[in-house]
């Protein structure tokens, strides 16, 4: 244990220690990128939208067909963020709205347009994984070679959360939005259209997830089933990260996108895995609120 | 926290926790009628939805091609073969389920099984049943039943030429991947054993990942510290994929080679286009458009978008074994067959001839080595072996001389 012990603080130490600091970034980065959909809306709606990594898959499909016609990289995120949108507002409008408070119900039918929407891919676009060819060269992070693409995820990333923070604290919607998560029925009752809150929280949760699915398709094998390759890691983050998620997720990727780098750069892969699930399981037994409890502000 | 809340939390956590085990089960029935005269019923189980269906599917419709084809050169005996076609839909459970009905069906052959998990699932319930049972996809080798015969590749027949190619060309600082579970874990102690014979040196590794695992950004660090000039790659998957784009994208492919006995087993070489540029493997055969083989035309002919898979290679090259063995014999008789089997019947197959080695039950075919060219082919680099024989599992297994063996060799 001790050997070990010293082997992780000599890579903490070492330049090596600035290259897994940059590893963790883009890690969290990642992670925040497919957390914040999901988080969105559990957070203001108490929604738990399962189909959250379908919706990222579909927009990785976006970006592959659209990227394969020869749509520069840009324009094939936007698109696979329309998807999101476009797909968001119908589930909305279709099934969610019925079931805002009933949870379990909720969860049962997001699973099966989850399960939907894997076997309709597989069906139309083969079960073979795609992708498109990562772009952008590399360069050097304390003697060792990241990819340069890594970067643009990290800045889209803190982009995207300073979007939402300004959106949900700094606009009228914003505003109406959090009036219906404290209290819907008072929120009517002063005259805010909560239907329409509804939607466009609903929407923009699913313009994120596409969005984050066309942004990391380059850096992705892209399957039908690929959503179940992360979402496990992703409904940790939004369940460590809490009620107050524009503050609470980015914190709980970070902790958790750190433990699992951290840890798997010091022992074995499984150790980082691992980890990760032992953290999150202990952090909600001690805070069943998640990170940010204590400063619920919705 | 309201208590719907805290029933999302509890209900989200349960479900992320069992999301890998979540699975619907179905069953169909499909049996063939015993006194349907002028046919032959045979069974396949494979997985054709769910994740592992980016194997199983093209292994399924190299399944349906080969019963086409056999059906249109006259059937076998004059008979027609009539497929039952089961989908185990990505579950072990239902494996279990579909080998049971096809043990106690009419079937007179049945072929399946992808993972090593879902093979030794139903392999002893053939055995049990003497129900004559092929499995047709590369595995880590050491199966011994006189009841199965195993048509895809083992290690000693594709890994150990593929390292003792890289040996040869200078690189001997192997740095190990595998997928954690048994392919991966024997594979990888095989490449231990085959280092030591070619004096190379593990620098790194074996370092395991759980299928589910996409990310791999702290691996590459390690890799390049290493020294490694060979990364032995033995992922499996989806998500493992994410490996050759993550390690191309720093720029350190320019400098390390890579070899990989399962590249190319889910068409990784179609989904990683220039990601995948000289990336090496070792199979019989590899599709590429125009080759004039029997099964790339067929496949062509049937529209297929996915394709040939080393996988449907083999499925294609087992039915068409079997349909010989048959004819040989003269009847669908099990110990007739096994006997036609072991006495040297031979296909033509896409990439040359294939035959089964009579004491292990294990294909004897040609090896090549392959370069993925960054377009989504693989291009023939040269004919490693014109017939590469099962060398371990026949240090270890004799049918001819004890048909009673019927276990799992390890090294």
């Amino acid at each position: 244990v001790i050997q070990v012990q010293a082997q992780a603080v000599t890579l903490m130490s070492s330049s090596s220690g600035v290259s897994l600091g940059y590893d963790i970034l883009a890690n969290s980065a990642t992670l925040l990128l497919l957390c914040l959909g999901l988080a969105l809306v559990f957070a203001t709606r108490g929604i738990v939208n399962l189909a959250h990594g379908e919706f990222v898959m579909l927009g990785c499909y976006t970006a592959v067909q659209l990227s394969s016609r020869g749509v520069p990289l840009v324009f094939a995120i936007a698109g696979a963020a329309t998807t999101g949108l476009i797909l968001g507002v119908v589930l909305e409008r279709l099934l969610i709205r019925r079931l805002y408070a009933r949870v379990a119900d909720c969860m049962l039918a997001t699973w099966g347009v989850s399960l939907i929407a894997v076997q309709v891919v597989t069906i139309v676009f083969g079960s073979t994984s795609t992708g498109i060819p990562i772009p952008m060269g590399s360069f050097s992070v304390g003697g060792y070679s990241k990819a340069t693409y890594s970067l643009v995820v990290i800045g889209l990333a803190i982009a995207e959360i300073v979007a939402i923070y300004y959106v949900m604290r700094r606009t009228g919607f914003g505003f109406r939005a959090r009036a219906v998560a404290t209290d819907s029925a008072m929120a009517e009752a002063v005259g805010v259209d909560s239907r329409t809150v509804d939607t466009t929280t609903f929407a923009i949760a699913a313009t994120s997830a596409g969005f984050a699915g066309g942004v990391l398709a380059p850096l992705l094998g892209v399957s039908p089933t690929m959503g179940s390759g992360f979402i496990a890691q992703v409904f940790m983050a939004v369940i460590v990260g809490g009620a107050n998620f524009v503050v609470g997720t980015p914190l709980a990727a970070l902790l958790l996108g750190g433990a699992q780098s951290g840890l798997a750069a010091a022992f074995a892969p499984i150790a980082g895995q691992v980890g990760l699930l032992l953290i999150a399981i202990l952090i909600v037994r001690i805070w069943p609120g998640g990170l940010t409890r204590t400063m619920v502000r919705r | 926290m309201n208590r719907s809340h805290r029933a999302a939390v509890a209900g989200t956590l349960a479900f992320a926790m069992s999301a890998s085990l979540a699975s619907c089960r179905g069953g169909e029935d499909s049996k063939v009628d015993a006194t349907s005269g002028g046919t032959i019923p045979v069974t396949s189980i494979l997985d054709e939805t769910g994740p592992l269906s980016g194997y199983g599917l093209a292994m399924q419709d190299a399944t349906k091609l080969s019963i086409d084809d056999i059906n249109q050169n006259g059937g076998v005996l004059g008979k027609q073969l009539v497929l039952t076609d089961e989908d185990s839909k990505s579950d072990e459970a239902n494996y279990t389920v579909l080998a049971r009905d096809a043990a106690t069906s009419d079937a007179a052959v049945v072929m399946g099984g992808i993972t090593s998990a879902s093979r030794e699932a139903i392999r002893p319930i053939f055995h049990q049943a003497d129900k004559l049972y092929f499995y047709n996809v590369l595995y880590e080798g050491g199966v011994c039943d006189k009841n199965a015969f195993v048509t895809g590749e083992t290690p000693n027949q594709q890994l150990q030429p593929l390292l003792e190619w890289a040996a040869a060309q200078g690189l001997k600082k192997w740095y190990v991947l595998a997928a954690n579970y048994n392919y991966g874990q024997i594979s990888a102690s095989w490449v231990e054993e085959y280092a030591a014979e070619n004096g190379a040196e593990i620098v790194g590794g074996p370092s395991f990942f759980d299928l589910t695992v996409s990310d791999f950004a702290t691996e590459v660090p390690k890799i390049e510290n290493s020294g490694a000039d060979l990364i032995v790659s033995l992922l499996v998957g989806p998500g493992h994929l994410n490996f050759y784009k993550q390690w191309t994208a720093t720029g350190l492919n320019e400098k390390t080679t890579i070899v990989s006995p399962s590249y190319g087993l889910g068409a990784e070489q179609v989904a990683l286009g220039t990601d995948g540029t000289g990336i090496l493997n070792a199979y019989p055969y590899m599709p590429s458009t125009g080759a004039e083989d029997s099964l790339n035309q067929a496949w062509t002919d049937a529209g297929i978008e996915n394709i040939i898979t080393p996988g449907a290679v083999s499925t294609w090259n087992a039915w068409h074994l079997w349909a010989a063995a048959v004819e040989e014999a003269g009847t669908t008789d099990r110990d007739d067959v096994t006997a036609a089997l072991e006495g040297g019947v031979s296909y033509d197959g896409p990439a040359g001839s294939v035959t089964y080695d009579p004491q292990t039950h294990h294909a004897v075919l040609p090896m090549s080595l392959w370069k993925d060219t960054g377009t989504g082919e693989m291009e023939l680099v040269e004919l490693l072996s014109d017939s590469a024989q099962p060398t371990f599992e026949q240090s270890k297994c004799d049918l001819i001389e004890d048909p009673d063996q019927n276990e799992q060799f390890t090294p």
